[in-house]
């Protein structure tokens, strides 16, 4: 990157304007408040049916569940809103590189991921049965952690995936196979957490979810230019 | 042309031979286990897929990286190729495995360390090739499933270290389950190798066969264009 | 003539198996106007697609202020290009001001929020430019549109069917800037369809006709001569 320090000046420049566009429109938190409330309670109804009781593990499963599937149809928004007049061309025109891009809108969307994980887990606690409070710290890194790596990989491919025709269909397709091992991770780290446990009890879950994070967040940085430039 | 010539010509001979070795290896030279009795041969076929289909995706992914790196429509080929062969050998990782898995633990499936890899293994080949058949056929779909392919093989190591986390390993697995280096008797070792290195001749030819028809339709597609265009 | 500012060489452009750009070869110089005149169809949309950066040409290469278009420091090339197309490249839920404002940060534009209530008045905008763009008339986007592709003052300019679903009040600003350019030494490069129009604002011309370039005039066209060479290259085709 030919940036540096400017390269710095660019990324915020890209997520202040992302940020004040989702607060006006709030279409990208509504989209994961509401998805997210929606699979919490059919998970809950769900789980209360099967078993009538919740478990930890189940609670935990539940969570990820829900955050990652309603943070996959949100997060297509931050691409879809460059589409309208087709302003994706006027950043891709201007001498903002596309890793500056991409940097600015997962950073974006960890920030609003973390939004709607702070609004739907009280209602988890409620619904599922989940004792949040204790916990609360070591659950915040947890999920802190785990959005990073969801984040890296899905807005990395949502820019993919707002080009094809289906694309709904299209994002959690190609994201969901190489989350597959954030969601074992997150999930066992959010479990061990949500079980009275300590960071360090979820250690070794903890050390591979940061490596995931390096790893993808790294792969995306370097690779993003292939996605979105011709 | 000299390389070429090597692969038409000797390469399916060769793959005929082997195939021919590694069966009577498999069923005559390898002894029966003594606990498992006559299912156990499976396991020659079941890991002897399981080295290829790795093999295949790590061809994908360094096809993949080739490709972006030089702009050469036959690395793009090759990538193609190689997916659409590597996992036909996952698949056929993940029917050997229930079958030899039912007689020997009871259960079609466990969530062994190594089938769960291969589990996501697959679904990362299947995402691949659901991209490049569903997105459409601009030049640009290549690019992004060359950054699809080397986002994939990135993650291996996380996929190995995280699925080592899931519970609930059946203890069976770790008396019934040779692996590489607990192979005591050298026929089992050797109807070991030389399955594996046929399945391996055997990729590489199909991956060759695949490249070469793929090469052949798009010249022809380019041809025909260049002649409409006048 | 000025200092070349974009020379083109053999420029191809595939799209999946066809030729859109079929090797042409093009230049523009500092205080040129210069316009390309084509069919639909004929590839001049993708053209500027390729000068400006954003498509890499299959074959071919291209030279902006004497450097390699593709080459590492391209995106410094970038700040002295402006782009106007038929789409605004505008944020729909930012408000007129904020808009530039972005693009002004995002060229480094020094004095950002200084330019952007210059080029807001300029653009007759002045009341507006605290509402939203979602809520403005298809002229005053177009205005807003160029404005946003002169606020960090490029050096050569490209303008993709400018005068197309125009009102005529934008229309006089799109020659106005034209003419504005090219008497500070700037460059500005158009495609368009409108041959009357065309030819009166131009200093020099190209017919582009299936990805090449058929003639080009070495100085102003003059007007029979050009309709004749464009209905020898378009009726051929």
């Amino acid at each position: 990157m030919s940036h540096g320090v400017e390269g710095v000046t660019l990324v915020l420049a890209i997520l202040w304007k992302d940020l004040r566009i989702e607060w006006r429109t709030k279409e990208m938190l509504t989209s994961f408040v509401v998805l997210a409330v929606l699979l919490v309670l059919t998970l809950s109804f769900a789980g209360q049916a099967a078993m009538g009781r919740v478990s930890t593990s189940r609670v935990a499963g539940a969570l990820w569940v829900s955050f990652l599937f309603a943070g996959m149809l949100g997060i297509q928004r931050s691409f879809l809103l460059e589409r309208e007049n087709e302003c994706i061309t006027g950043l891709l025109a201007s001498p903002v590189e596309a890793a500056e891009v991409f940097l600015a809108k997962l950073v974006g969307n960890v920030m609003l991921l973390g939004i709607m994980q702070a609004l739907i887990l009280p209602l988890a606690a409620l619904f599922l049965g989940a004792r949040i409070g204790a916990a609360l710290p070591a659950l915040a890194v947890v999920l802190g952690l785990g959005n990073l790596g969801f984040a890296a990989v899905a807005t990395f491919f949502a820019a993919v995936a707002v080009r094809t025709r289906s694309r709904e269909v299209m994002l959690p397709l190609l994201v969901l196979p190489l989350l597959l091992p954030l969601v074992i991770l997150a999930v066992s780290a959010t479990a061990t957490v949500l079980d009275g446990g300590g960071l360090a009890e979820a250690s070794p879950a903890l050390v591979y979810l940061v490596a995931f994070d390096t790893i993808y967040c790294t792969a995306g940085w370097l690779l993003f230019e292939f996605v979105v430039r011709e | 042309m000299r390389a070429r010539d090597i692969l038409d010509r000797w390469l399916p001979w060769a793959v005929g031979l082997a195939m021919i070795g590694a069966l009577y290896c498999i069923f005559l030279v390898a002894p029966t286990e003594r606990e498992q009795g006559v299912v156990q041969r499976i396991f020659y076929f079941h890991v002897s897929s399981a080295w290829t289909a790795f093999a295949g995706f790590v061809t994908v992914a360094l096809s993949s990286a080739l490709f972006l790196w030089s702009g050469r429509q036959r690395w793009d080929q090759v990538a193609r190729s190689a997916a659409e062969v590597g996992v036909l050998f996952c698949t056929f990782v993940l029917i050997t495995g229930p079958i030899w898995a039912k007689p020997i633990w009871g259960t079609w499936w466990q969530w062994d360390p190594r089938l769960t890899q291969t589990l996501i293994l697959w679904a990362i080949y299947v995402s691949y090739l659901t991209l490049r058949a569903f997105a459409g056929g601009e030049d640009v779909v290549r690019r992004w499933a060359a950054v699809l392919g080397i986002f994939g093989v990135v993650g291996i190591p996380i996929i190995i270290l995280s699925v080592r986390l899931l519970p609930g390993i059946h203890p069976a697995v770790l008396v019934t389950r040779e692996g590489k280096s607990g192979l005591a008797d050298p026929g089992m070792r050797l109807a070991l190798i030389v399955t594996g290195l046929t399945f391996l001749l055997l990729f590489v030819w199909l991956v060759h066969v695949r490249t070469r028809i793929q090469r052949v339709s798009e010249g022809l597609e380019s041809m025909r264009a260049d002649l409409d265009a006048g | 003539m000025g200092v070349q500012v974009l020379k083109a060489r053999s420029l191809v452009r595939r799209l999946g198996p066809t030729r859109v750009l079929a090797g042409l070869d093009l230049q523009v110089a500092a205080g040129e106007v210069v316009g390309v005149f084509g069919p639909n169809g004929a590839g001049k949309t993708t053209l500027v697609r390729v000068l400006a950066t954003l498509l890499r040409p299959t074959a071919g290469d291209v030279s902006l202020f004497g450097e390699d278009a593709f080459g590492p420091d391209a995106s410094r090339l970038r700040r002295r290009l402006g782009l106007v197309t038929h789409e605004s490249f505008l944020y729909p839920d930012l408000t007129g001001t904020e808009n530039l404002l972005f693009y002004a940060r995002l060229y480094g534009v020094q004095n950002g929020n200084a330019r952007a209530d210059e080029l807001i008045a300029w653009a007759g905008m002045e009341e507006h430019g605290r509402r939203q763009v979602r809520a403005y008339s298809r002229g005053m986007v177009q205005r807003l549109a160029l404005a946003r592709a002169l606020i960090h003052a490029p050096d050569l300019l490209f303008l993709d069917e400018p005068f197309s679903g125009l009102d005529a009040l934008a229309t006089e600003a799109v020659e106005q800037v034209m003419g504005r350019l090219r008497s500070e030494g700037r460059a500005v490069l158009l495609t368009t369809h409108d041959i009357d129009r065309g030819l009166r604002i131009t200093d020099r011309v190209y017919i582009l006709n299936r990805g090449r370039v058929t003639w080009g005039s070495p100085g102003p066209a003059d007007p029979d001569e050009f309709k004749d060479a464009y209905r020898r290259a378009v009726g051929a085709g």
